[in-house]
């Protein structure tokens, strides 16, 4: 029973890191992408056949893993983002099928639709805890610097952002290039947890999820994109015990519901959880409250 | 001033032309801002006044003519790169980072001066924990100078209409420029908030020495602040020269000072 439950943390985590790299993109750069489980699974087949086919150390797997999902995420990010209009979503959801479509296709490398299995184990519960905390170390980093600030200068107001010197193009590129490669990082992980791939595991499905678990944790906030999937990722597999299964899916639309219906903004506004930003709530209750005293 | 002629000019069009399709909205102008000078725009609605703005600044390309920021020619130039030269704008219908605190509006705009790389920010090197700390002074001594310091962490959205133009404003400063374009700051504004600004503009000339441009239609601040107005009428320029020069010609009086269907 450990062992089940350390194994949904483990997958809780490697979910985890996608969403946080779709957080970057779509929370605090506003670009809405439908395909993002595409880059997922890029990473997770170019690690797996690296290491399978020709015996790769595992560590270089996912770091060409998350190469060629970068790679791929520039290349079409590229031609797209300097367009005004919805050509880069259009771009996300041709890739989310070509992926899909391509990995189908080629069965004598990938397996095709029954799926690709001997993939090498190595995402043990201890290396994905290490490697989510690095990356969300990472992650609250580049949202401290400027070129954070930029990607939410970015979705604030691209007009306003240009006037104060941002290259809007170049940061919605970066922004893409971060969650690609996060995204690719968490395919490879996966791939190796599994020890087994398939296409069905990419779905736009997949990547609905991703979006929804940013927008319910709160655009902006890291913290919200964090504590969202640590509620939903894991949801189905406690969903999973007795009946209650089949109703997996009318619970999550459910919560959607309710999280608009009270909490528009997500579950944490675009708030973050910091010791300082807890200091300054207590210190602004203390001085409230000292004020109501005096006068 | 008397030597105004000695004065190097830090903006010139030249011959600048838009169309709109049919419309013309910039006919043929000619402008020239000298540095240190607060210098007006005015005229009525639909003259062409934002739409110079808007080639200064990169976002319409010019159709025709061409514009110099200290002689150095920037049409054709990207939004963000002539930001960078040192032309900072507003805009007339506001636009604030507005989910943002009065702090990182302006936090952001402070970046000519950051030089660590995005390796740095990943890994808050020792480099950019150097440069972030300097920058957050500097945002703390510019809001205290501006007066917004009290609204420090307030969002944006949520200020008030006129300590939003100013913290406009600020963001503008906040991109070190030497030329602020400013496309009505007193619209909408009451006497009170409209003489507070007169004073606020006044002073970052003073203070900083940046350069000013200031479309308004609010008479008082334009003649109380300005070294210099330019009028525009139907896209066309129709009169230039000092605030008395302005308030006298005949021209003008007929096209739009005596014709008070503005507010
Ligand atoms: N993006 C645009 N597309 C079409 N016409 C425009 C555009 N921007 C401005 N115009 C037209 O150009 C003229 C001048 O507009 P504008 O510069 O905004 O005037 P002002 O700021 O002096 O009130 C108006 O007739 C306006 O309709
Ligand atoms: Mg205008």
């Amino acid at each position: 029973m450990l062992e089940y439950w350390l194994g949904v943390a483990t997958l809780t985590g490697i979910y985890m890191i996608a969403v946080l790299g779709v957080s970057i993109l779509t929370g605090f750069t506003g670009l809405f992408s439908v395909g993002h489980a595409g880059f997922m699974a890029i990473g997770a087949y170019t690690s797996a056949l690296l290491t399978k086919t020709y015996g790769i150390p595992i560590v270089l797997g996912v770091i060409s893993a998350m190469t060629a999902a970068l790679f791929v995420g520039l290349l079409i990010g590229y031609p797209t983002l300097k367009l005004k209009g919805d050509y880069f979503v259009i771009a996300t959801l041709g890739i989310g099928q070509a992926t899909k479509l391509i990995i189908e296709n080629l069965p004598d490398i990938t397996g095709g639709a029954r799926g690709l299995t001997g993939i090498p184990s190595g995402s043990s519960f201890t290396t994905v805890l290490i490697i989510v905390v690095v990356v969300i170390w990472i992650l609250s980093n580049f949202l401290r610097s400027k070129q954070g600030r930029n990607c939410v200068a970015v979705r604030e107001d691209e007009l306003a952002a240009a006037s104060i010197g941002t290259k809007v193009a170049s940061y919605k590129l970066l922004a893409m290039g971060i969650s690609c490669a996060l995204c690719g990082l968490s395919g490879a992980l996966l791939a190796h947890y599994m020890q087994y791939l398939s296409p069905s595991m990419f779905s736009i499905v997949k990547s609905d999820e991703l979006v929804m678990t940013v927008i319910l944790g709160g655009t902006g906030s890291l913290t919200g994109s964090i504590i969202a999937s640590l509620i939903l990722i894991p949801l189905p597999e406690v969903l999973r015990f007795g009946a209650i299964q089949e109703w997996r899916m009318v619970f999550y639309g459910l919560l959607v519901v309710l999280v608009i219906i009270f909490k528009p903004s997500g579950l944490m506004g675009n708030k973050e959880f910091s010791i300082a930003g807890m200091k300054r709530l207590f210190k602004n209750i203390g001085l409230k409250t000292r004020h109501g005293r005096v006068k | 001033m008397q030597n105004k002629e000695a004065i190097e000019a830090i903006l010139e069009l030249k011959h600048v032309s838009k169309n709109f399709g049919g419309i013309t909205a910039s006919d043929d102008i000619c402008i020239s801002v000298p540095r240190g000078h607060i210098y007006g725009i005015i005229g009525p609605n639909g003259a062409g006044k934002t739409t110079l703005f808007n080639m200064i600044t990169g976002v319409y390309d010019t159709t025709g003519g061409e514009i110099y920021f200290k002689g150095k020619k920037i049409n054709g130039l990207p939004t963000a790169v002539i930001a960078k030269l040192g032309i900072a704008r507003t805009f007339q219908n506001i636009r604030l980072f507005g989910s943002l605190s009065v702090y990182d509006n302006i936090l952001t705009a402070c970046q000519k001066n950051i030089t660590y790389s995005l390796l740095d920010s990943l890994f808050r090197t020792p480099k950019c924990r150097k440069q972030e700390k300097v920058m957050a002074e500097y945002c703390e001594e510019l809001l205290e100078a501006v007066g917004l310091i009290e609204y420090r962490d307030q969002q944006a959205d949520n200020l008030p209409y006129g300590l939003q133009r100013r913290l406009e404003i600020a963001r503008a400063m906040a991109t070190t420029p030497q030329l602020i374009l400013l496309d009505e700051p007193a619209a909408g504004m009451n006497e009170e908030e409209s003489i507070a600004l007169t004073v606020f503009v006044q002073s970052i000339r003073d203070k900083y020495g940046i350069t000013i441009v200031i479309i308004d239609h609010h008479m008082d601040v334009i003649m109380a602040l300005c070294d210099h107005i330019t009028v525009l009428n139907f896209g066309q320029l129709l009169a230039n020269g000092s605030p008395d020069e302005i308030q006298t010609n005949p021209d003008v009086i007929e096209a739009y000072l005596g014709v008070d269907d503005e507010c």
